[in-house]
């Protein structure tokens, strides 16, 4: 890791003072992109503890309006229809414990088994040798080329004529096996394993599907950590696809419940309370799976940079 | 796919894996293990490549063959030849959702590009602060579906706080999702918002590969910021700028949650993206088959787009070394 900055021991700091003032500035300027970051995030937990009549009645104030966690009961159908009408609903009865748990299903089998069968492939591509080997990869590698959006379409033709249509398995289905990138990116890693380390391990006499599991996947736990967690977050965060795959309850997931919340609530008095505490439920596991990891992933981008 | 080889060196330990590499393989053949290991490696890639072959190397093919058919999923697809594409070049609603798609990708790149690059300067040149990187990107966690929601909300305009604070200003309420002229330019800077930390890391990163020195030996001869940005970083960053540009104006032409969430395409099919009209032409009226020629036209505005943009900015190529 920074190894081009590590060899310069000067460090700049004594010359910056003569620009106090330019500093200043910038520091201004950066304190504002985080406010505008953030901002946002207050203002879902601010409106989701509010009640809707208080956001009607007082809508500039900056702390919750008539503090409630009704907006989170109607979220989560802990409300009766008649209760949730009655404080600016729609009594639509969404579940989103329900798609919590899809959601979660999903992702995880996504990424774990998108995570194992690519680590798989980068292995065969980066630490076998087989004829054909390059060829194939770079046809994997053209496959990064044609735009996910693309493909959307054909497959979900085939996830129709496979009768997956709204299961959790033809959400994952066509992310499941590999992506491109993901094959790409560990074998980067893979290849910058010492190849003593390898021929210490044959030595030893293990073969190489031991090697793969026992030396090649702990070395590069790191990276495939980050990738991870990256690949959860943009499964649980995707829309298009879910959207046109599920129909029902039994295969919804967060992004598809919550669109369809904000589609069922009335153009003119929108459950905002309600939307705002659904939004949160949504995006609450993936802050904190990033408070958890957010220093390896944020010095690891940069190189994951193809997504 | 070039980023990680063209740009930032400094994150890969590679110290030479190349030379390592050819180094094993004469040895390997000294040792005379010639044999190879075919069999494992079928069993080792044979899931991914199922992955590859059937879900996306066979729609591919696929989209492009179903884009000469008509198709509403219940009848077999029937072979129309160029009839979807010629109904493509007549119809107005097409070229004005491509033009729509395009005024987006314009708004949503300009900013976006500039933004990242001031919050990468900022960075690399005030703080190195993990902390701020991570608050930055914080809004990328998001989906665009609550990125297009929480903005929905402070935008509204009777009681988003947006508004409230506009008219506290004395200008009249904008309704910013509602309106004609503001959709589009709206949701692009909701993307704006969405993506930007993420693109400034990626730019930062490529900062992070050039050489400090260079910054000491232009501050030593008296160089002021502005001047080293564009004498130093702009120079040298562009190679790893335009695998950016490249990456994110591909993306900004998929646009589609956003609207879906926002919009529905409206007001009066002025946020009518490519996306979205392709989603409703075979969602919302079964034909697939023009929707399939609709996507190829968007596969191919995206490919020449990245040739072009590619020999532009002359992408592989750097400064640097």
């Amino acid at each position: 890791m920074a190894a081009v900055t590590t060899t310069t021991p000067t460090h700049v700091r004594p010359a910056r003072r003569r620009f106090p003032f330019g500093r200043a500035v910038a520091w201004t300027v950066m304190g504002l992109i985080v406010l505008i970051t953030l901002l946002p995030f207050y203002w879902i937990l601010r409106t989701a503890l509010s009640t809707n009549a208080g956001l009607n009645a007082d809508p500039t104030n900056p702390l919750p309006v008539g503090l409630t966690t009704s907006g989170f009961e109607r979220a989560l159908g802990l409300q009766s229809a008649e209760e949730a009408i009655a404080q600016g609903g729609a009594g639509g009865g969404l579940d989103f414990w329900r798609y919590l748990l899809n959601s979660v299903l999903v992702s995880t089998l996504i990424t774990v088994c998108q995570i194992f069968f690519s680590a798989m492939a980068a292995y065969a591509f980066s630490r076998l040798r087989w004829r054909g080997r390059d060829k194939v990869f770079g046809l994997f590698l053209a496959g990064m080329m044609v735009p996910a959006i693309f493909t959307l379409l054909p497959n979900f033709v085939l996830i129709k004529q496979l009768h997956l249509v709204d299961t959790l398995l033809g959400i994952a289905l066509p992310t499941m096996f590999m992506t491109p990138f993901a094959v790409f990116f560990l074998r980067q890693f893979f290849m910058n394993i010492p190849k003593e380390v390898e021929e210490a391990a044959l030595l030893d006499g293990a073969g190489k599907v031991k090697i793969f599991f026992r030396v090649v996947l702990p070395m590069a736990s790191t990276p495939i950590v980050t990738l991870g967690v990256l690949t959860y977050i943009t499964s649980w965060n995707d829309y298009f696809w879910p959207l046109m795959v599920s129909y029902s309850d039994s295969s919804r997931v967060l992004t598809v419940a919550l669109a369809i919340f904000r589609a069922q609530t009335p153009a003119t008095g929108v459950d905002w309370s309600g939307l705002m505490a659904a939004t949160l439920i949504a995006a609450l596991p993936m802050l904190v799976l990033f408070a958890c990891f957010a220093r390896r992933i944020v010095s690891s981008i940069g190189f994951t940079g193809i997504k | 796919m070039t980023i990680a080889s063209s740009s930032p060196p400094s994150r890969l330990p590679t110290g030479g894996a190349a030379e390592a590499r050819s180094r094993t393989r004469t040895r390997r053949t000294e040792v005379g293990e010639n044999r190879g290991d075919g069999r494992l490696a079928a069993v080792f890639i044979a899931p991914a490549l199922l992955g590859f072959v059937v879900f996306l190397l066979w729609p591919t093919l696929r989209g492009i063959c179903l884009s000469f058919t008509r198709f509403n999923l219940l009848t077999p697809a029937e072979w129309v030849g160029l009839d979807n594409y010629v109904r493509m070049v007549n119809d107005p609603i097409f070229w004005d959702s491509l033009w729509v798609t395009v005024e987006y990708v314009v708004i949503n790149i300009g900013v976006q590009t500039v933004a990242a690059l001031a919050i990468a300067v900022l960075l690399q040149r005030l703080t190195r602060s993990a902390m701020l990187r991570g608050i930055v990107l914080t809004p990328y966690l998001m989906s665009n579906v609550v990125a297009g929601l929480v903005w929905l909300w402070i935008l509204d305009t009777q009681l988003g706080i947006g508004n409230e604070i506009i008219s506290a200003l004395g200008v009249d309420r904008i309704p910013f999702l509602a309106d004609e002229t503001w959709a589009i330019p709206t949701i692009a800077l909701i993307n704006v918002w969405r993506h930007v930390g993420y693109t400034a890391l990626l730019l930062f990163a490529g900062l992070q590969a050039i050489p400090n020195d260079m910054y000491e030996a232009a501050r030593v001869d008296g160089a002021s910021e502005w001047r080293m940005f564009w004498r130093i970083t702009m120079p040298l960053l562009r190679p790893v700028l335009a695998v950016v540009l490249i990456m994110t104006v591909i993306g900004s032409f998929q646009v589609f949650d956003t609207v879906a969430v926002t919009t529905a395409g409206g007001p009066a099919n002025a946020t009518n993206v490519l996306q979205y009209y392709i989603y409703g032409s075979a969602f919302g009226r079964f034909q697939f088959g023009y929707a399939s020629a609709m996507s190829v036209a968007l596969l191919i505005v995206l490919s020449a787009i990245t040739i072009l943009q590619y020999r532009l900015t002359r992408a592989g190529r750097t400064d640097l070394g």
